[in-house]
């Protein structure tokens, strides 16, 4: 039998066997994503992201133990930095979901970088969809732990989790662009600790300032993401209801604040399901990936179409200051125009 | 373009917890261009197993100074049977008497390091192990 007939079987082993082949792009993996892409979209994708030390593993451990008991079933996909020098990786995530071990109804696996810098990996969306067309009925997607700008995970997920923890900075620091404009929910984790209604207060504040011009934000964010793909007649996200983004204290070691975390989760994918958001989102993934692979395509295929040793040559000549490095480009781009 | 990383369990079962020698194992089997999953202290084989399964690791690294070897190493043995994982390389390091390494190898274990081990060497043991396997 193949893989992907295993995988749909429910077969755990074929499952990580698959997602191994995903990771490393062997050929084995398009063919079982052919198979498997009919069964997938049915999953509640969830992004979890937020600095490093803000407690996501540990919220992820909390969020799945409440999925558990409401009887769904719960992929992890928790991804950890790449060592950009020896292309090695620790994946520790696990550490904080020991509590998670033994249950049919989890899966979790761990993925490095491998040199991609938006906070995910490049198999990540294949990795997603093959715990979709398992059967999971929510992924939650940990991302590695991103400071400002890594937000491809709003390009991956239905819900995105930006996780805050209290002292971590002031209120500029809330305003800046980035990882909080793609937030869905921002979660204050560690509510314990004093300082968290400080953080509160701040990131209440910087919502507050954008409100008046909430739906264009909104808008604006997705446009961001994708705004030179984005074709004229594409669904519009927005039909009159806008979502206000909700801050929900909670605290990953006595799990207070998690039952309401959930509700909001479930309240976020009905919100995107009736007002189009998520046929939106899921058209814009779409277009996205295609245009990320047509381009890392495209590109290897010119790459190898460059005349290397007219290249070195040239090179030569820029290192002494005969050329600048921009003439070079001009130069080998005219081979081919 | 395949490109494959070698996928590395570093565990440590049973009650013990003392965990560096198993921090500088994953450190350097990290620093060797490995993916190196690390779960914590006090797994069970049941959790050890597991893990191993999911993450779809080439290699286990068990690190024990309990004394409790031969009770926890054959479990996880028996459960990597047990799931039709028996390619799965596995290493022993820790505190391991010598009269027991026999019958660990007999059980499965493709080595036991103890102390003084050099960690070029373990890296060069589980490229050769990996290599062999695929």
């Amino acid at each position: 039998m193949s893989l992907a007939a295993d995988v749909l079987q429910g077969n755990r082993r074929a499952l990580a066997r698959l997602l191994t082949a995903v990771e490393n792009h062997s050929p084995d993996a398009v063919e079982a994503l052919t198979k498997l892409y009919p069964h997938t979209g049915q999953a509640h994708l969830v992004g979890v992201t937020g600095s490093p030390g803000t407690g996501k593993s540990s919220l992820v451990s909390q969020i799945t133990l409440a999925l558990r008991k409401s009887g769904k079933t719960v992929g992890i996909v928790a991804v950890d930095p790449t060592s950009p020098f020896s292309g090695g990786a620790i994946l520790g995530d696990r550490i904080r979901m020991r509590d998670l071990s033994g249950d049919p109804g989890i899966f979790i696996r761990s993925m490095a970088t491998r040199g991609s810098l938006g906070g995910l990996a490049r198999a990540t969306a294949n990795v997603i969809r093959v715990l979709d067309a398992a059967g999971f009925d929510i992924i939650l997607i940990e991302t590695v732990g991103a400071g400002q700008s890594e937000v491809d995970i709003a390009g991956h997920a239905h819900t995105v989790l930006v996780v805050e923890a209290p002292g971590m900075g002031d209120d500029i620091q809330a305003i800046k662009a980035g990882i909080l404009e793609i937030a869905d929910v921002l979660v204050v984790n560690k509510s314990d600790d004093q300082r968290a209604q400080n953080t509160i207060r701040a990131l209440r504040a910087m919502i507050e300032l954008s409100s008046s011009r909430q739906e264009q934000t909104w808008i604006n964010h997705h446009g961001q993401l994708t705004a030179v793909l984005a074709s004229p007649d594409a669904p519009s996200e927005h039909n009159g209801t806008h979502w206000e983004v909700p801050i929900q204290a909670t605290n990953s070691l006595s799990g207070e604040g998690i039952a309401e975390l959930i509700e909001i989760l479930d309240r976020h994918r009905a919100y995107m399901q009736d007002n189009g958001g998520l046929a939106h989102r899921r058209h814009m993934q779409v277009v996205a990936e295609v245009d990320a692979l047509l381009s890392e395509t495209l590109l290897a295929h010119l790459l190898d179409r460059v005349d290397r040793s007219r290249l070195a040559t040239l090179i030569e000549r820029a290192v002494a200051r005969e050329l600048v490095p921009q003439a070079i480009v001009e130069l080998l781009i005219g081979d081919f125009l | 373009m395949t490109e494959m990383k070698v996928r590395v369990l570093v565990a440590k079962p049973g009650l013990d917890g003392h965990d560096r020698g198993a921090k500088v194992i994953a450190r350097a089997l990290r620093d060797a261009g490995m993916e190196v999953i690390y779960t914590g202290l006090r797994q069970t084989p049941e959790m050890i197993v597991e893990t191993a399964l999911q993450e779809d690791v080439n290699v286990i690294g068990l690190s024990i100074l309990s004394g409790a070897h031969m009770a926890l190493v054959p479990r996880v043995m028996e459960l990597l049977h047990e799931n039709n994982m028996s390619d799965v390389i596995v290493l022993v390091g820790g505190i391991i008497p010598d009269e027991d390494i026999p019958q660990l190898k007999e059980s499965g274990v493709y080595a036991v390091l103890g102390p003084g081990s050099r960690t070029e060497d373990i890296v060069n043991l589980i490229n050769k192990a990996v290599g062999a396997s695929v």
